[in-house]
């Protein structure tokens, strides 16, 4: 069973979980951006153990699918097409042998995912089959799919609302995307920095008021913010040590940095705060141009909301599962 | 060994713990010492070793006792019992050699290194390859050692336009330290001259040859050797 990549997209590579456990060797953790949307499409194709997913950036690829099969796109509003037909989102969706899936541009948010039931079987590298794009790491030493390219697919036991058949055919039903996909661009919870406090007063005014905007040049590492500077009271010489997801630097520029799935490990510019984990995603969302601004929350807050959270994605995806047993 | 330790909740499911300000061998030595002894007794924890610094990683769900911040409390107790114990875990670390063959194709910038300090290039091969270095951390990439330890008339500024593409292998020096590129990387260091070794190899258990506290040293070769070397590294 393979997957061949007819056109790559614009930056399309294969995302789990991500490798935790290894930035004492200078290797971070990579894995989705939007890490519910990555779940949410294994679980609407059955898979449970957190299965490698194409993550596609703002325009999907094209790919032919060798035999049957069974998938599901999740995350960004991606227009995704068998020949004329549309494939819906949020869905379980059968592809027979030699479908051509053409995914296209998104019309909200930035990053979509392509589950494909038994997951794209690559050679796990440190224990993730994430593409590391900055450490180059993973499957094709974690570059972005290209054309010719070609996935082997994982092998799963067949279940009976799956069952492969001749014609494209979506389940009748789907998952309501609303709590999984904002694109109400509100504010991003933002815990205190070690370095907040230094910021001179109309800064830290600014980094709770103002409207920044996502800059071009953002990608897996990072996100760029533009649209207004910020400074410190004084100048700081910091030592580095180490960096996070979520962490908001400030590098001399004054341009604030927001770093996401492929932060470095470590880092010496001062952390001005730091996105709650449940707003990432979100975050992860924002197209270049999009405004992003953030309120103050605390450590507190961030852990409850973190909690109902994973519950509920909990609930959802045993409901999935459930639901995909006795369709 | 624990009471001056600062405690600095980062995230949901991250602990800081800074034991100074300052890029100092006798510092790191702490640092790296808290993260064997946690690693031993709290192995569920992620330790990742900075200059000064060690940052802990762990399942906020795990630590919790009540809503709130707690985990963080929970786990900030557990460190400062691990770390309060009065028995010492004698951490001997490695020592590990670097064979190097400087200047040339393999350390370009020698030549301009050896000028600014004031030296020939025979001595400050000499003085590079007579002091012992300690890793204080891994990072900027996979298997990146910063080594501390530099003789101080060795240290000389960074490249005022970085190159695209150091060669992997690569030993260079940055300000007061030194490194080694373990892959093609952009950088902006100064190259002195460069390893057969390979530094990192993500199938190779472990996949780094170095880790964070180990001692280091720099053995001169020649390119022959170089040559011999690059083809036998079981790496």
């Amino acid at each position: 069973m393979s997957v061949s990549v007819l056109k790559p997209g614009l930056l399309s590579s294969l995302q789990d979980a991500g490798r935790p456990g290894h930035a004492a060797l200078g290797v971070g953790r990579a894995g989705a951006m939007d890490g519910p949307a990555w779940q949410l499409a294994n679980a609407l194709v059955g898979n449970s153990r957190g299965e490698a997913a194409i993550e596609c950036t703002l325009v999907g690829p094209s790919l032919r699918f060798e035999q049957a099969a069974v998938i599901a796109l999740t995350g960004a509003a991606i227009t995704a097409h068998v020949g004329d037909q549309p494939i819906p989102m949020w869905t379980t969706c059968r592809l027979p042998a030699g479908s051509v899936l053409r995914l296209g541009g998104m019309t909200h948010g930035s990053r979509a995912y392509l589950a494909v039931r038994g997951g794209f079987d690559v050679a796990p590298v440190l224990g993730s089959r994430s593409s590391d794009l900055h450490a180059r790491l993973g499957h094709l030493h974690g570059r972005a799919l290209r054309a010719g390219d070609v996935l082997p697919i994982g092998a799963a036991e067949s279940l009976r609302s799956l069952a492969l058949g001749g014609t494209v055919q979506p389940l009748p039903w789907s998952i309501n995307p609303q709590p999984w996909f904002d694109v109400s661009g509100r504010p991003l919870a933002l815990l205190r920095g070690s370095h907040g406090h230094l910021l001179d007063q109309a800064s830290q005014q600014l980094l709770h008021d103002a409207t920044f905007i996502l800059s071009k040049d953002s990608n897996r590492t990072a996100s760029r913010l533009d649209g207004h500077t910020l400074h410190l009271r004084e100048s700081l010489e910091l030592i580095s040590e180490a960096t996070l997801p979520g962490t908001l630097q400030l590098p001399p520029s004054g341009q604030p940095i927001a770093l996401l799935a492929e932060a470095p490990v470590t880092g010496g510019y001062p952390r001005i705060g730091q996105i709650a984990t449940v707003d990432l995603p979100h975050l992860a969302q924002r197209r270049p141009g999009d405004a992003v601004c953030f309120r103050c929350s605390t450590l507190g807050e961030a852990l409850t909301r973190l909690a109902a959270r994973q519950q509920r994605l909990g609930r959802l995806i045993n409901a999935i599962a459930q639901r995909l047993e006795h369709a | 060994m624990a009471h001056d330790i600062g405690f600095e909740a980062l995230a949901e499911d991250a602990l800081l713990l800074r034991f100074g300000e300052r890029i100092d061998i006798e510092l790191n030595a702490r640092v790296q010492a808290a993260a064997a002894r946690l690693r031993q007794r709290l192995p569920q924890l992620e330790c990742v070793p900075a200059y000064a610094s060690l940052l802990l990683r762990f399942d906020p769900s795990s630590w919790a006792e009540h809503d709130g911040d707690e985990p963080h409390r929970c786990l900030q107790d557990a460190v400062n019992a691990v770390l309060g114990e009065s028995d010492t875990i004698a951490a001997t670390p490695r020592e590990r050699v670097i064979p190097v063959c400087y200047g040339g194709e393999y350390g370009p910038d020698l030549a301009d290194v050896a000028a600014h300090c004031g030296l020939a290039a025979d001595a400050l091969i000499t003085r590079h390859t007579a002091a012992e270095y300690r890793v204080a951390m891994l990072g900027f990439a996979p298997g990146f050692p910063y080594l501390l330890g530099l003789d101080p008339q060795l240290a000389v500024p960074r490249r005022r336009d970085p190159r695209q593409r150091v060669p992997a292998g690569s030993v260079a020096i940055g300000g007061s330290q030194t490194g080694i590129y373990p892959e093609v990387l952009p950088g902006g260091w100064q190259l002195i001259g460069r390893t057969p070794l390979r530094l990192f190899d993500a199938m190779a258990r472990p996949p780094s040859l170095l880790a964070a506290g180990d001692r280091v040293r720099f053995q001169a070769i020649d390119e022959d050797s170089f040559r011999q070397l690059a083809a036998a590294d079981p790496r």
